[in-house]
């Protein structure tokens, strides 16, 4: 068990002939990921890492039973190739893009939850299974199979966390990147339901970060539905108001979205919060063994 | 990306919404004209900058006298404006808004936000308009009224009745205010804005509804759907370094302490900020230079950082993941001895050939202390600053 991919998943991946997705898909191949084909648009008929190439995505799928999409389509195209994603009866879309509007990640998550399809991202690492499946840009080489499910809105963070347990010995069970936008399509709380469920889980980390109240909805959810330990850090303590880190998301507006705020909601729900990076793996090693 | 007042109010106006009769002055060489132009008897003069705060700053006046525009300009044309908002440089002034007085019945609020919980446009409405917003939603939650758009975007009219309900709107200026609500809406959409407020909205001595302020920020992420909004950027109200940072495709914040800092992620960049500030330190800066970690990056990353003449030491923390950790050190020692960088810079390169990365930094003779433990990185950068 694992959740959102595992070693039965067959992907296709969208903006497949670009050189990021050419990058990252190669890699994805090379961990035994089982990318069946890919699509760029006028490109149908070449062969790409040994893959076929499609025109559309329905096609793709109907040629070889996909149920995932790996997104690398540049921002202002994105919208189109999840609108078509979305159209052919997937079960799941991870998107990397960075950069996407926010009114067209507004339509697009509506209608992913009127369809019933799960959408990772966008701005995000994507998703990992270690010893199975790797559907994204994150580094193979630091994790390993374990009992450790980590979701977090931050890329090089997510790889702190997974370094960490990966040294302390725990390896994660998946690893998900929700993104760094304001309308993300998967929240902290349908990842977290997902890893309560998940057998191979026993503990969980979450990295959540300053703007919204995205950590605060979870805290509420964790005290109520979730059973296994969580270790929650939440980056920009340091962060001054009104300025955007980096991330879409990460600002500090109207006096809301502090990570003091957030901190405080998930340590009254009962998680161990670490105030510094640096402190995840030993924290929820001690939290499971405990 | 920010918009003024001026062009915020031009846009209302192209979409049908009720402003005051106006004339912008850039040049003391424009008064006497947008004075004539205007054709009345008084006047309400404002500075144009990217900050709240400016009637209480002396940016705004109201007068009936040419004289006392005349002086507005002379004083403010080409000078910086400090408000509460601003930094102590402040903004500066390089365009004067100057409209018809109106005689203001009552302050009301609107605003239009993208709303990241229900994942909806919001539309807020309050009575109590003209003060801060938060500061009503904290002290009378009951005087504030919100609706959320579905997926369309579009208002319902049972949702304009709950809102012209909220506001204390007679009959008369209920038409007005579902036509100007259902414009605004549109406004929002069609150019991509994540925020409007319009704060007061006003009902004048006539009962006629008039939208006396606007503030608009807009998605960065649809400019390039944008062109003719990106074209009312204006630099000069943006920090320089930040905006220089920007053009190297690196995400930099200016912050006031002494150790400037280097990383690749933005969660991570937050992070070893934090880590500063835990070890006792102060961090310089917010910096992320992305994922594509190669020589040109992080000379330009250095170069902004040294600008900044308070940072006393530098932390670099990459986390190699697909980019090697030896490339990642061969271009920051070349970087180093490019610009000359003289103060002690601490690297942690975590991730593929990091033992090979350490050689390298501890070859160099440079000022390097190289150290693969976050939280020594963090302490050792932080003494170092001292």
């Amino acid at each position: 068990m694992s959740i959102l991919v595992d070693n039965q998943t067959i992907a296709i991946c969208q903006g497949f002939t670009g050189s990021q997705a050419t990058l990252h898909c190669s890699q994805s191949i090379e961990y035994g990921t089982n990318i069946a084909a890919g699509v760029t648009p006028g490109k149908a008929g070449q062969i790409h890492l040994n893959l076929p190439v499609f025109e559309n995505v329905s096609q793709a799928v109907k040629e070889t039973g996909a149920d995932t999409s790996l997104i690398f389509v540049p921002a202002p195209f994105c919208k189109n190739s999840i609108n078509e994603a979305l159209d052919s009866e997937l079960k799941l879309i991870i998107v990397i893009t960075e950069g996407i509007p926010t009114l067209d990640m507004l339509y697009l998550k509506a209608k992913a939850d009127e369809l019933g399809v799960r959408i990772i991202g966008p701005n995000c690492p994507g998703v990992i299974t270690p010893g199975q499946a790797k559907l994204g840009i994150m580094p193979a080489s630091i994790h390993s199979k374990g009992k450790v499910g980590i979701v977090s809105r931050s890329g090089t963070l997510t790889y702190e966390a997974v370094d960490q347990t990966s040294q302390i010995g725990l390896g994660q069970s998946s690893c998900v990147g929700i993104g760094g936008d304001p309308i993300p399509g998967s929240s902290f709380i349908d990842i977290l339901e997902m890893f309560e469920q998940d057998p191979e889980t026993e503990g969980i980390v979450m990295v959540g970060e300053i703007g919204g109240t995205a950590e605060e909805e979870a805290a509420e959810f964790i005290q109520e539905k979730i059973s296994k330990p969580i270790v929650s850090y939440i980056a920009g303590v340091s962060a001054p108001p009104g300025k955007r880190m980096g991330h879409a998301g990460a600002i500090i507006s109207g006096g809301k979205g502090t990570a003091e705020d957030k901190f405080n909601a998930l340590e009254k729900a009962g998680v161990r919060i670490v105030k510094s990076p640096a402190d995840i793996g030993k924290a929820i090693f001690e939290e499971i063994n405990s | 990306m920010n918009l003024h007042e001026y062009q915020a109010k031009f846009l209302f106006k192209d979409y049908g919404l009720p402003v005051s009769k106006s004339e912008l002055i850039f040049h003391e060489s424009d008064i006497d004209q947008a004075v004539s132009k205007l054709n009345v008897d008084s006047f309400v003069v404002k500075a144009q900058v990217h900050a709240g705060g400016r009637g209480k700053a002396g940016g705004v006046i109201l007068t009936k006298k040419k004289e006392e525009i005349r002086d507005f300009c002379q004083k403010w044309l080409g000078t910086n404006l400090v408000t509460y908002q601003t930094d102590e440089k402040g903004q500066p002034v390089s365009c004067i808004l100057l409209e018809e007085c109106t005689d203001i019945e009552t302050e009301l609020y609107l605003g239009l936000v993208i709303d990241r919980s229900s994942r909806s446009i919001a539309v807020i409405a309050s009575p109590d308009g003209g003060v801060d917003i938060e500061s009503v939603a904290e002290n009378s939650p009951e005087k504030i009224f919100k609706v959320f758009l579905d997926s369309t975007n579009k208002i319902k009219e049972e949702e304009i009745k709950k809102l012209s309900e909220g506001l204390q709107l007679n009959q008369s200026q209920n038409l007005e205010f579902s036509s100007l609500i259902k414009n605004l809406i549109k406004l929002f959409v069609d150019k991509d804005f994540s925020l409007i407020e319009i704060n007061p909205l006003v009902i004048d001595n006539s009962g006629k509804l008039n939208c006396l302020d606007g503030k608009i920020n807009v998605d960065g992420n649809a400019l390039y759907r944008q062109e003719a909004i990106n074209g009312m950027r204006d630099e000069s109200q943006e920090d320089a370094l930040e905006l220089d940072a920007s053009k190297w495709g690196l995400n930099y914040v200016t912050l006031d302490g002494t150790v400037g800092c280097m990383v690749n992620g933005a969660g991570l960049a937050m992070g070893t900020m934090d880590i500063i500030k835990l070890s006792g330190g102060f961090p310089a800066n917010f910096l992320d230079v992305g994922g594509a970690v190669n020589r040109e990056s992080v000379t330009e990353a250095f170069k902004i950082i040294v600008s900044d003449s308070k940072v006393k030491s530098i932390l670099i923390n990459i986390f190699g993941g697909i980019v090697r950790c030896d490339i990642v050190a061969e271009g920051i020692v070349s970087a180093m001895q490019d610009i000359g960088i003289q103060i002690p810079v601490v690297v942690r390169l975590k991730g593929n050939n990091s033992d090979i990365a350490k050689k390298i930094l501890e070859k160099s003779k440079l000022n390097i202390f190289s150290e693969t433990d976050l939280t020594l990185a963090a302490k050792k950068a932080v003494d170092l600053s001292k």
